[in-house]
């Protein structure tokens, strides 16, 4: 008697528990995050632009305007340095892992070469591991990293922007666990290699920037299928 | 009155001081011809001048990111490592010119040694004569490489592709500057990984 009571609740039990698991609202999807990683900072000035200008300063004014635009689009930002302060490259990484982001771009510029140049990770692709190696954690995100780059690589040629792919060995990226680029803004040159605009000109830069948003506005939407 | 065995052994001893003396003096006469022939011993023979081989030095080009293979005659010497720092000092010497595709200060003196050692690894999967070079740059090589992603990118990579070109049992690349090792190139391109010459290779064509 005892027995079939004791069975009788616990099917009961189990049919309430179907029933709740039904009729509950589904998860919230995850808040999209796209992490903007401003290069150098601090006492790191990283290299000096023919304006005058470091490029640590470069760096951080495309981080804020990139930051606002993604930010009007509703998009979480989160940025390794909000001023000239100096930041380890194993920091950068550690806050880029911790926003478990849907991209991560390490901004820089440069006088070397003209346009913008796109780099991925140059680390062999390897399969996912529950615990990567920390310097070499990139490498299982490697395939994600190149489709954000051929979004990115789309979006910059729309907009008439002269691209270059590359893959690069660099200390910070190397470690981000997510789909993870290095943008550096190179000068735009004409046809006799002559500069024609600095990579620190506002305009450029605002040309630059809304090509990102607009490129990682699509990868929202595109791309965060594995 | 001195007995007559103390006069013999004063003359024994006499005797043999003054052979001594002579001999003592013979030998720094000796050692003074020595030292006089060494400072004269210019050199009789011109130094061997390595023959001219063809080689491939793989240039970057910062204008559109790429690396392009050239073939130029050089003097090679026959030593792996020696060749080793032919062939980059070569490939520096083109980079310094300021018309250059991409233009790095320094030249061949940059490239201070190109060591070659048996490539580390799993011994049950590497090839067994692979070699890993250790390139000792000059300090003011690196303190004077423009600053930037790409240009310290290409001339790194330059640097692992020309080694394969010109020595295929070279697997694998470290750098050191100074003989020490350092975070970056210029700020940017890591120095502390190990680059594997075959990623560095390019796709391209030879341009004569």
């Amino acid at each position: 008697m005892a027995l079939s009571k004791f069975a009788t609740a616990v099917m009961i039990a189990s049919a309430v528990a179907v029933a709740a698991a039904q009729q509950a609202p589904p998860a919230p999807a995850q808040r999209f995050v796209v992490v903007l990683d401003a290069a150098h900072g601090g006492d790191d000035s990283g290299g000096k632009l023919d304006s005058g200008q470091l490029e640590k300063t470069a760096n951080l004014a495309l981080s804020v305007r990139l930051r606002s635009l993604l930010g009007a689009r509703g998009i979480l930002v989160v940025t390794t340095r909000e001023s000239d302060a100096s930041v380890e490259l194993n920091r950068r990484a550690e806050i880029a892992n911790r926003a478990n982001a849907g991209a991560c771009l390490s901004l820089h510029t440069s006088e070397s070469g003209s346009g913008v140049h796109l780099f991925a990770s140059s680390l062999p692709p390897v399969p996912s591991t529950r615990f990567p190696a920390w310097k070499t954690a990139q490498a299982a995100w490697i395939t994600r990293s190149l489709a954000l780059a051929g979004v990115l690589n789309s979006a910059l040629e729309h907009a008439d922007l002269n691209v270059t792919l590359g893959r690069t060995a660099l200390p910070g990226l190397d470690s981000m666990t997510c789909p993870a680029l290095a943008v550096e803004i190179a000068p735009q040159r004409g046809e006799d290699n002559t500069i024609t605009t600095e990579p620190d000109d506002a305009d450029y830069q605002a040309r630059v920037a809304a090509s990102l948003a607009a490129a990682i506005v699509q990868w929202r939407t595109e791309g965060r299928q594995p | 009155v001195i007995p007559r065995y103390q006069k013999i052994l004063f003359v024994v001893l006499l005797i043999a001081s003054l052979a001594m003396g002579v001999v003592l003096w013979q030998l720094r006469e000796r050692a003074h011809k020595r030292l006089v022939a060494g400072e004269s011993s210019a050199p009789t023979r011109a130094p061997e001048v390595a023959p001219a081989e063809q080689a491939t030095l793989v240039a970057a080009n910062d204008a559109d990111n790429s690396l392009v293979p050239q073939v130029h005659s050089l003097p090679l010497p026959a030593d792996p490592g020696a060749r080793a720092r032919a062939v980059l000092g070569r490939l520096l010497d083109l980079y310094a010119d300021p018309e250059a595709t991409h233009p790095v200060p320094g030249g061949a003196a940059s490239v201070t040694q190109v060591f070659l050692l048996p490539a580390p690894g799993d011994i049950q999967t590497r090839d067994p004569g692979a070699q890993l070079a250790v390139v000792n740059l000059a300090g003011n090589f690196a303190a004077s490489h423009p600053s930037g992603l790409q240009t310290e990118t290409l001339t790194l990579d330059s640097m692992c592709a020309t080694l394969r070109a010109n020595l295929p049992r070279v697997a694998e690349v470290r750098f050191l500057v100074d003989g020490q090792p350092r975070a970056t190139l210029a700020g940017h391109a890591d120095l502390t990984r190990t680059y594997l010459t075959a990623a560095a290779a390019p796709a391209e064509g030879i341009k004569p």
